[in-house]
């Protein structure tokens, strides 16, 4: 078994390496920076310039305002705020809320949760893509549709929406909903690109862009009501009380400072990875087919192939032997033997979904490791078919 | 009360004669082992156990943890005065006192120059309570409460309830057998079960990764961990088995998977149980539950082995196995979903009345004493639970 620092890690949807500033902003953040940001002196007051520099940093690599960017402690919690926060503010009584069928947990658990209060919850299905179409979301919207979430970009298959569009449906069917869009696996990879208008809610993730595990962050548009799901001192507008994680925001500012210096650069990089990989396997393995959209398409970041005839834990596992790590179904359910969802809604027969591994890139890939990582695919999947069941 | 001294009863020991020191001495070493924390004091005491120096509040504790070594019969918290009468009715009093209800007087005496025998003694000890103690009434039929006093050679003891303890013989007293251990419910009751009578054990698991996760192997090391708890540190024996599967695999009619693949792991326990002097091999099989384990399967790979082989499930219902997993507290983790993420080396359709000479001749197709070597080579050895004194 190769060590730590050996491994060739191609996980990055599940989360990603921290930037050597990310550390260094959080370290210096709990050595020197301590001070508790709503305390009354200067080191508090310098702390929460510092903050607020981050929150720019993290609004601008979103594309949308600073002013509507309240940090939180991850996607998930985003998520949870911008639905039971908004359900919440609004007037009592049944409301229309429709979300995609695939979803992140954060978004549909929360969602079931809202139905057995008494929503109504629809999901809009995705094509063979993994898309979901206008058509599609125009046959549920309603007049009075109070809520709308899609994710920008799924993290299985990268799979990219069209917000400008799908968000000019919506206000245009039902001009009082607001439009949520998940935008975890997003960040730093797929700009909003003029569906910054449509947003209402945008939830983001920190350790999905090199910087911490902890924290996150959500846009909610100036003029959207939302009650902060966790209450106490006020902080962040009182949308999100409780102490600020100093070093993880920080973190996350200069991990945002970092993508935005290398916007385009980046993206690019990690098209070439997925293509270079994609083009490799093609060349190199019988029998491999991408699941979601084609590797010139979609997001840069993720690859989702299955290989036929071989499962995909005990390829996982395989990888895992020689150095390289790689993600299964979603990195939540794989601990459970069950067909990803996604894969399923897409319409993937279990045969080919049981077979489907998730390569996923952060920049900090190289090109090199691609060159090293084929070979050892092409191994292991040839090993592993041999051992069919008869 | 408040305990001085908890009396410990040992059950069989006391019919092992000559034997009967080492017993003790074996029970003395696990007791010990197991209130270790506890800072206390273990003697032998007139063909029982006396543990002294816990504190009052962790009474219960220790109680529960006696009860939890093999070779306990029962055990008493005690209170431990002089023998005079006095003493003793004092005693028994204030034992009584802040409760109510009925109650009986149980009298025992080792010391025959007692001034009173049992039977007077118990009379005596239940008139002074209910002369001094109210509320209590006296019932000898049907108790609620029953005090026992009893008059030993040096000291009385004043006590009330005995709960019984697990049984079984101490370990180190009936030699040492390796376990094959696998992730399943069975195996880990099946080692508890001998560990009962007396034997330490070893355990060997076969992984086969990448068809295995770590997150298996962590389930079963978690599963040793759990039995070590009674029986002590387990050795376990993690010997890589993919390349033996691949093999019968390539080389044996599908049907055989199964059996073939058993033999190979009864051998290599065989020779791990001898290199590590033990006398035998423990598994968990029982008739008739899977198509491995019907009598002439079992047949078949118990030839395979070259030391005597213990199943002391052989005659259980799956429905008992699982309580008493869940008795010693095996059964949560043996649910857990981490097992063989492949079904490649399971057969479609396993032969169940399988002849010995055509197992044999399929098998004479693999080198098996090379692939055997090679397992035993790359086996990798974890302590789990205290690391052996």
């Amino acid at each position: 078994m190769t060590e730590q620092g050996s491994i060739i890690y191609l996980d990055n949807g599940a989360t990603t390496k921290p930037f050597d500033e990310a550390v260094e902003a959080a370290l210096w953040a709990m050595r020197e920076d301590y001070f508790n940001p709503s305390s009354a002196y200067a080191q508090a007051l310098s702390v929460s310039k510092k903050i607020q520099r981050a929150r720019e940093n993290v609004a601008a690599l979103m594309g949308l305002p600073a002013a509507g960017v309240v940090f939180t402690g991850g996607g998930t919690e985003g998520d949870n705020l911008a639905l039971l926060g908004s359900v919440t503010a609004a007037r009592a009584g049944k409301k229309h809320i429709i979300i995609s069928a695939i979803e992140h947990s954060a978004v549909s658990e929360t969602a079931h949760f809202l139905s057995k209060q008494g929503h109504d919850v629809d999901l809009v299905p995705v094509d063979v893509s993994g898309r979901v179409t206008c058509e599609a979301l125009t046959e549920r919207l309603r007049p009075d549709t109070f809520l709308v979430s899609i994710m920008h970009v799924n993290n299985e298959t990268g799979a990219v929406n069209d917000l400008a569009a799908l968000g000019r449906l919506v206000h245009e069917v039902s001009p009082q909903a607001l439009f949520h869009a998940d935008g975890v696996q997003a960040l730093g990879r797929v700009a909003l690109d003029g569906a910054q208008s449509e947003i209402d809610l945008y939830t983001v993730s920190g350790h999905k862009i090199n910087a911490t595990k902890g924290v996150g962050a959500l846009y909610i548009r100036k003029g959207v009501r939302l009650v902060g799901m966790q209450l106490g001192g006020g902080q962040e507008g009182g949308l999100r009380s409780g102490t600020e994680n100093v070093p993880g925001i920080l973190a996350f500012g200069a991990a945002a400072e970092r993508y935005l210096k290398n916007k385009q650069q980046y993206v690019d990089h990690m098209f070439a990875l997925k293509q270079r990989l994609w083009n490799g396997l093609c060349e190199s393995v019988e029998g491999v087919i991408i699941n979601g959209p084609h590797a010139d398409a979609g997001a840069p970041h993720i690859l989702n192939v299955s290989f036929t005839g071989v499962r995909s834990e005990v390829l996982l596992h395989a990888l895992e032997g020689e150095g390289v790590l790689v993600g299964m179904g979603s990195a939540c359910s794989s601990r459970r033997v069950k067909i990803s969802v996604v894969l399923r809604a897409m319409g993937l027969d279990t045969e080919r979904a049981q077979g489907a591994i998730r390569f996923s890139f952060s920049p900090l890939n190289t090109e090199e490791e691609i060159d090293a990582v084929l070979p050892i695919i092409k191994r292991q999947v040839e090993l592993l078919r041999r051992y069919q069941r008869r | 009360m408040q305990a001085d001294v908890i009396l410990v009863r040992v059950g069989e020991i006391h019919l092992k004669g000559l034997n009967r020191p080492f017993f003790e001495q074996m029970l003395i070493r696990q007791v010990r082992l197991a209130l270790e924390e506890y800072g206390v004091k273990v003697e032998r005491a007139e063909g029982r156990l006396s543990v002294r120096g816990f504190a009052p509040e962790q009474t219960p504790q220790v109680m529960d943890r006696l009860r939890r070594v093999f070779g306990v019969y029962s055990v008493s918290a005690a209170r431990e005065v002089s023998k005079d009468l006095d003493t003793v009715r004092k005693a028994a009093a204030e034992a009584m006192q802040g409760r109510s209800g009925t109650f009986k007087v149980l009298a025992r005496r080792s010391d025959k120059q007692y001034p009173l025998d049992s039977m007077q003694l118990a009379a005596d000890i239940g008139g002074y309570i209910l002369e001094n103690v109210p509320g209590w009434t006296v019932d000898v039929k049907n108790p609620q409460h029953k005090l026992s006093v009893e008059i030993r050679e040096q000291v009385a003891y004043v006590y009330e309830e005995t709960p019984l303890g697990v049984g079984g013989m101490p370990i180190g007293t009936g030699g040492k057998a390796m376990l094959l251990l696998s992730g399943g419910i069975d195996s880990p009751v099946a080692g508890w079960m001998c560990a009962k009578r007396g034997m330490r054990l070893e355990a060997v698991h076969f992984e086969s990764p990448p068809y295995t996760s770590a997150r298996s192997l962590e389930k079963v090391l978690q599963l040793a961990k759990e039995l070590s708890l009674w029986c002590g540190p387990i050795r376990v024996h993690v010997v890589p088995f993919t390349d033996v599967q691949m093999k019968i695999h390539d080389h044996c009619p599908d049907g055989e998977l199964t059996l073939i693949m058993r033999r190979f792991m009864m051998r290599i326990a065989c020779r791990l149980a001898r290199q590590q002097n033990c006398g035998a091999v423990i598994t968990g099989e029982s008739l008739g539950q899977v198509a491995s384990q019907t009598m002439d399967a079992l047949g078949v790979t118990d030839e395979s082995a070259d030391l005597p082989v213990f199943r002391p499930l052989i005659s259980f219902d799956k429905v008992e196995i699982m309580e008493r997993a869940r008795h010693i507290g095996t059964y949560e983790t043996s649910i857990l979903p981490y097992e063989d993420c492949c079904t490649v080396f399971v057969p479609r359709h396993p032969v169940t009345r399988p002849k010995l000479a055509n197992i044999k001749a399929s098998e004479s197709k693999l080198d098996v004493q090379a692939l055997e070597d090679e397992a035993l080579a790359n086996t990798k050895q974890i302590w789990v639970g205290r690391k052996e004194l």
